[in-house]
């Protein structure tokens, strides 16, 4: 009985420590050839694996601007749609509307044909869309003409917040977990509205660029077309599209004409799947019924026709479900698209009311789909992001910095491998060994979630092998305590272990419960701490415990159940 | 065996009052100097020495002939008077330099730095850099001017790093933190021992803050991460004492509370200064040997190590078997006054009349 749990053990930890070294020294995303496990090879893998952060290794520089410029020119036409549209619901007639913004000016014009409903218009415009005047824009009027300005100061808050707010986005996307450690801070003076981004590892910042680079605008709009069971109204150009519209050639402020790109069905085996079929074009109402903003959660999951097709699911929030809901109930067998950066993904006919629940198909693949989910979970940038500056940098300690700190660290190491030898004789190799494997599973956590290694996150590892030099010595001073007491050898380490694991299990699970209030309410490094912490404490419950009880189960295997010392 | 300690019967709670004098005016000095520095700003400092993570400064952009090592160009920063400079090489053009400088003199702005403070950081560099010879001429770049060692390409004013939601963040999650502690130890032991533990981290996040403050060490983002690093640590070596103190009180049954804690702190004294002697070691090597970058980090370290342990026995003790007695008392007193007015039955008695033995959920830790 005892023997096979000893087996049993030894096949968890042989098992596990494989597992473990694999991780830290194979490659990743490829199968392993034979060159990977000899020295050149291991280095390799290993300076593949483990990432060095900015101060160690240094990374990338990029210097973005936020394309404020855009963001007022589309605030201001946004306000003229909903002025338009808040006129036309109030039963009042506008000839024309358009967003003027020459000469540095941001101004929402609206013709009216009668000049007397100049100030029914004008309440009624400002009821319901905040460019009145406490919203920061001026009103004036002249004849036939309705003008709101925006003012200066207010330019300059928005332009400020829609900074922040970039910098806000920016950080919440390049950090999930809060392990990558970008440094990320406002760069210039303050109306140069530019945001300075350094990140570790060369390939993780084009990959960043990439994601930043392509907005996410996500819209739900009810497409015109007869209801089903018609099928959807397309046109095969954009010009065939405008006609439909019968406004001579322009698009009115109510409708949108955008691109739309079929799926090819998946049963056409034959059809190439590199060629892309031509776009179609489709009109849709504008504004859309509701946009990303109301997006409660997208997750990316695998298509339901199975292949390597993905597709994101989403949920709404409570205002957007209200919205959605209201206009599915209404709108039965009408046509319905998924709009994302102004291309409709998908178009389907309402069925039945749907209020929180939705799904965006079309033949993502699963980094495609994961990047999206990120982008639209993390909410769009409100402008696009424009690159000043980019450069390579080296690390941000000197090479003496980084010897010393890395000489301090391994020095640190060897003292308490030094103690513990020298105090606790055999037992301290078992509390070495023990030691040996946390390092290495404690880097192999760290891996798979992508951590970066600073200096203070080497220096913090060894902290975290203090504490689990903790348990170890919990235990082994508990198993002297007994053996104090008269207990027999087997019995002292049983009993030993029994109550250091009662503190063990106290301190490891009271640490692992504050970083989870870290994780879930922190951001950005605060949640990069956290994690790296559960992970210390996880694989220490693992070696300090289980591998140091294994090794004492064996040594006493060896000996027999008469064994009279123990070397401790 | 090579031992330690052996049957110690130190009485620790007996110097309850010395030490917690100590830590009380360990904090006071903490505060005054933070409070003091705060509102009279003498020789220009503030409550504490905040680094570039958290109030931005200036960044030059600097190209050389003959690029000098990083640790050359430190010495020279560091010798104009120019503290905590952070410099970077840039790789992809030879002989180019980013060196991030903290914010110059005390004014703060909300959204890092005006022109003054960007002109006077250029100045002090430029100072420094002179040593290495001397500045091309405006109009010219740096190839064409002979004479010329060096250039400077840009100075840009560039914000903090750990924004103000940031900081408000950290502090925010680290007493959501501190709550989670409290709760999982009060439904381990009782309230007055997560309580206890829970000052007992404040009071050593307190006295290392104000040694940073009194001494003006910089303050950046790795000193936050010990801070965190600290809470942990401390908790730790309360709980190791409190699940003694929770074992003894069932064996000892008649023993009161004072005994058993002064018994519990002395019986696992030789782990408490093991562990924290280990932990002790390879942070003064930090200190020591890790150079001046990763000093404020480890004296951090160091600080928090030294007044976490000392805390477990001078401060969480003391607090526990202080407040475990009063409960106790009233306790006895709600019992006794029931009793007097005859109305004790087979029911349980006072309100709160759960019996306090201080000995927590009892089977639940066999």
């Amino acid at each position: 009985m005892k023997k096979r749990n000893l087996l049993q053990r030894s096949i968890v930890i042989g098992i596990v420590t494989l597992v473990g070294l694999y991780i830290v020294i194979g490659p990743h995303g490829r199968r392993p050839h034979l060159k990977d496990f000899t020295p050149s090879g291991i280095k390799e893998n290993l300076a593949q694996n483990i990432h060095l952060g900015l101060d160690l290794k240094g990374g990338a520089h990029l210097v973005m601007r936020v394309k404020i410029e855009d963001y007022l020119k589309r605030l201001t036409e946004d306000n003229v749609t909903a002025a338009q549209n808040a006129a036309k619901d109030a039963g009042l007639e506008v000839k024309e509307a358009h967003a003027d913004t020459s000469g540095g000016n941001h101004r929402v014009v609206l013709q009216v044909s009668d000049p007397s409903k100049t100030k029914e218009i004008r309440d009624a415009v400002e009821k319901k869309v905040n460019i009145g005047e406490r919203d920061g824009w001026s009103f004036s009027s002249s004849g036939n003409t309705l003008v709101w300005t925006l003012s200066g100061s207010t330019e300059r808050t928005l332009a400020e917040s829609a900074t922040e707010q970039a910098l806000k986005i920016i950080e919440s996307r390049i950090n999930a977990f809060g392990v990558s450690e970008p440094t990320l801070q406002r760069h210039g003076a303050q109306n140069s509205h530019e945001i300075l981004l350094q990140m570790p590892g060369i390939q993780d910042a084009e990959h960043v660029k990439q994601q930043l680079g392509t907005p996410s605008h996500l819209e739900l709009v009810h497409v015109i077309s007869p209801p089903s069971p018609a099928s959807v109204q397309t046109y095969a150009t954009k010009e065939e599209a405008i006609a439909s519209l019968n406004s001579g050639g322009n698009i009115p402020a109510n409708r949108r004409v955008l691109p739309y790109t079929e799926r090819p069905s998946l049963t056409a085996q034959d059809a190439n799947p590199n060629v892309k079929p031509p776009p179609k074009w489709v009109v849709v109402e504008s504004p859309a019924i509701i946009d990303g903003s109301e997006l409660r959660t997208a997750t990316a999951a695998q298509s339901r026709a199975g292949g390597d097709e993905y597709e994101i699911d989403f949920s709404l929030k409570k205002t957007g479900a209200d919205k959605f809901g209201a206009w599915t109930g209404a709108n039965i067998n009408e046509y319905m698209g998924v709009v994302l950066n102004d291309e409709v993904k998908s178009i389907a006919f309402i069925k039945g009311q749907i209020f929180d629940q939705g799904q965006i198909t079309g033949k993502f693949t699963k980094q495609d789909a994961d990047d999206l989910v990120l982008t639209l979970r993390s909410g769009a940038l409100p402008a696009g992001i424009q690159y000043q500056e980019e450069r390579t940098v080296g690390p941000s300690l000197g090479a003496d910095s980084i010897r010393s700190g890395v000489r301090a660290s391994l020095l640190g190491l060897v003292l308490v491998v030094a103690f513990m030898l020298i105090y606790y004789r055999g037992a301290g190799i078992n509390a070495v060994v023990a030691l040996l494997l946390n390092m290495i599973l404690m880097l192999a956590g760290l891996i798979m979630f992508n951590a970066t290694l600073t200096l203070p996150g080497i220096a913090g590892i060894i902290l975290t092998i203090g504490m689990a030099v903790d348990s170890n010595v919990l235990i082994f001073e508990r198993i002297r305590e007994e053996i104090r007491s008269g207990k027999t050898i087997p019995s002292a380490i049983e009993q030993g272990f029994g109550h250091a694991f009662v503190t063990i299990i106290d301190t490891h699970v009271t640490t692992i419960v504050s970083s989870l209030f870290l994780y879930a309410f922190g951001a950005g490094p605060i949640r990069g701490f956290a994690v790296t912490l559960v992970i210390g404490l996880l694989v220490n419950l693992f070696s300090a415990v289980y591998v140091s009880r294994t090794i004492f189960m064996w040594l006493l295997s060896r000996k027999g159940r008469r064994v009279e010392s123990l070397s401790i | 065996m090579f031992q330690l300690f052996h049957d110690l019967k130190i009485d620790w709670l007996g110097k309850r009052r010395f030490f917690i004098g100590i830590s009380i005016v360990l904090m006071l000095a903490g505060m005054g100097s933070a409070l003091y520095r705060h509102k009279f700003h003498p020789n220009g400092t503030e409550a504490f020495n905040l680094g570039v993570d958290f109030k931005g400064g200036t960044v030059v952009t600097v190209r050389f002939k003959q690029p000098p090592s990083v640790e050359d160009l430190r010495a020279a920063i560091n010798k104009a008077g120019v503290r905590d400079a952070v410099i970077q090489p840039i790789l992809d053009k030879r002989g180019g330099f980013l060196i991030r400088v903290p914010h110059q003199g005390a004014q703060t702005s909300d959204t890092g730095e005006n022109q003054a403070g960007v002109d006077a950081a250029r100045t002090m560099v430029r100072q420094a850099l002179n040593t290495f010879g001397q500045e091309a001429e405006a109009t010219k770049p740096l190839e064409e001017d002979p004479k010329a060692a060096y250039k400077i390409d840009g100075t840009e004013a560039v914000g903090e790093v750990a924004s103000k939601q940031l900081r408000t963040q950290a502090i925010a999650v680290t007493i959501a933190a501190l709550i989670g502690m409290l709760l999982f130890i009060a439904f381990r032991f009782e309230w007055t021992y997560g309580a206890a533990a829970v000052i007992a981290v404040f009071h050593t996040v307190l006295v290392t803050l104000g040694l940073f403050s009194i001494f003006q060490i910089e303050i950046n983002l790795t000193v936050i991460a010990a801070l965190l690093t600290l809470v942990g640590f401390d908790v730790n070596d309360s709980i190791v004492i409190f699940d003694r103190i929770r074992e003894n009180r069932k064996l000892y049954r008649r023993m009161n509370l004072y005994d058993v804690t002064n018994l519990s702190i002395n019986q696992t004294l030789s782990r408490t200064v093991i562990t924290s002697g280990l932990v002790f070691l390879s942070v003064v090597a930090l200190v020591l040997l890790g150079g001046q970058t990763l000093r404020p980090f480890s004296l951090a370290l160091l600080m928090g190590i030294i007044f976490g342990t000392y805390d477990t026995i001078a401060v969480a003790g003391p607090i526990m078997v202080w407040w475990e007695r009063r409960l106790e008392a009233a306790n006895k007193q709600a019992a006794v006054s029931t009793r007097e007015s005859g109305l004790a039955s087979g029911r349980n008695p006072a309100p709160g009349g759960r019996a306090r033995n201080g000995v927590g959920k009892p089977s639940r830790a066999a």
